[in-house]
């Protein structure tokens, strides 16, 4: 049976704030006005449900999943974890869609401006639904990092994209995972908008030797953790006004 | 001492980027024979029951210039007001309809655009009625944390009137960057609702 209860209110102070102005795009695109609080409502406890019928074979291995010639190049990875929620419990039949630049730190995407080379077998989006108990992996090639146009020579650190769908569109997150070890995550104007270092530390995947497939793939764990539900018996009091 | 809560912390955001689609709608953004089709492209099957309706219009920065690169999602009820959604108790949502839509806004001209059914309403958590309204999530290079706001209709001025959710806003003038303004074309509706980031008119977000 699905939980209904109402979710533990969002810690603003823990994800970047609207407004980062290293991050020069952030300027003229930040609320500047209080969002208006507002409790659970049935908008927000629900959401869609995604089934594994809608997955295809090569999905989650964006080694394969738009290889024309042979696989795509760069140092082969397993990127794996678990969905978890603000409860500690693992959250089942999550929706997890990840992009990236190939090896080289270029996107495939007309917009694209960094002329490093595409690599014609690799595509760069991957998807995957979490287990009974949360789990998900994928396997791809390690991103580069790339130049961005931000201030003059600002790179961005490795990094995959994360967009997470959990049971409730109160729970819809985007996010970055970046690599252990990595110095110019703390020289990143959009990882360090991250106010308190131990929440960027949380999006900084391990290096995890036991689960590298021999003589093919390094590992990284990356652990998510999504909004957790009230299990009090008070949850739905209804206040009249 | 005293015990300790246990509880673990929220993932903490960081902005799609310019490239989002490549990730949420790999087709559209040219990635193709990956995905069959993009996530959320139809909502709406032919026996769905309800008015059929267009929502569409452009999500503005603080210059009002439209956004090019972000993504939309919507979230509504069908046509009697239930949730296609596992958490729905209050009865069987129409299966013919999902619910849940995802687009982009267009690479040129910035517009988005959803065909979809209007919903019915849905009771507010003291179970008063909250008007007829469609859930948005948006996120774009430049957002650092995905933006959720609600469309409300306005053909629907006496249920948005009586909405316990637009009647919690301080300022009564900002309803307005919540209603989208009808128009009839050949016998179909489209309703036109842009979201402005910053200024004046700015959209009012929630913290829900
Ligand atoms: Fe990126």
């Amino acid at each position: 049976m699905a939980e209904t209860g109402t979710f533990y209110r969002r810690d603003r102070g823990w994800h970047p704030p609207p407004l980062t102005p290293q991050y020069k795009t952030s300027i003229l695109r930040s609320p500047q006005r209080a969002p208006l609080s507002l409790e659970n409502t049935l908008s927000e406890l629900t959401g869609p449900v995604f089934g594994h019928d809608i997955l295809g074979k090569l999905d989650s291995d964006l080694i394969r999943n738009y290889a024309k010639t042979g696989d795509a190049i760069g140092p082969r990875i397993n990127v794996y974890g678990r969905v978890l929620d603000e409860n500690g419990r693992g959250v089942d039949g999550v929706l997890i869609e990840i992009w990236q630049a190939n090896a080289a730190g270029r996107y495939r995407h007309k917009k694209e401006g960094y002329d490093a080379p595409l690599d014609p077998n690799f595509g760069g989006c991957g998807r995957t639904i979490t287990d009974a108990e949360g789990r998900y992996w994928f396997r791809t090639v390690r991103p580069g990092p790339y130049p961005w146009p931000n201030r003059v020579n600002d790179w961005r650190p490795a990094h995959i994209h994360f967009s997470i769908f959990g049971h409730a569109f109160a729970q819809r997150l985007i996010t970055q995972m970046y690599f252990e070890g990595d110095p110019m995550i703390w020289q990143c104007p959009i990882a360090t908008g991250i106010p308190d270092r131990v929440a960027l530390e949380q999006l900084i995947a391990a290096l995890d030797r036991n689960n590298s497939t021999h003589m093919d793939s390094l590992a990284y764990k990356f652990d998510i953790v999504l909004r957790g539900r009230r299990s009090t018996p008070f949850e739905n009091k209804k206040e009249g006004n | 001492m005293v015990q300790k809560l246990g509880h673990l912390k929220e993932t903490p955001s960081q902005t799609a980027g310019p490239y989002v689609h490549i990730g949420a709608t790999p087709n559209f953004s040219g990635i193709e024979g990956v995905y069959r089709e993009d996530l959320g492209r139809i909502m709406v099957g032919p026996e769905a029951k309800g008015e059929r309706i267009a929502v569409v219009g452009h999500v503005l920065d603080g210059l009002g210039e439209p956004l090019k690169d972000a993504l939309i999602e919507i979230w509504q009820a069908d046509a009697a007001g239930l949730y296609n959604s596992p958490q729905e108790r209050r009865g069987k949502a129409d299966p013919h309809f999902s619910g849940f839509g995802r687009g982009a806004t267009d690479y040129v001209t910035g517009e988005y655009r959803f065909e979809t059914i209007k919903p019915g309403p849905v009771p507010f958590v003291d179970g008063r009625l909250m008007a007829p309204h469609i859930t948005f999530w948006i996120a774009a290079r430049g957002v650092n944390l995905g933006l959720h706001t609600r469309m409300y209709f306005s053909d629907e001025a006496a249920a948005n009137a009586k909405c316990p959710v637009l009647a919690r806003l301080e300022h009564q003038s900002r309803v307005r960057s919540l209603i989208a303004e009808r128009s009839v074309a050949g016998g179909r509706a489209t309703y036109r609702f842009d979201i402005r980031l910053q200024g004046e008119n700015e959209t009012v977000f929630f913290d829900i």
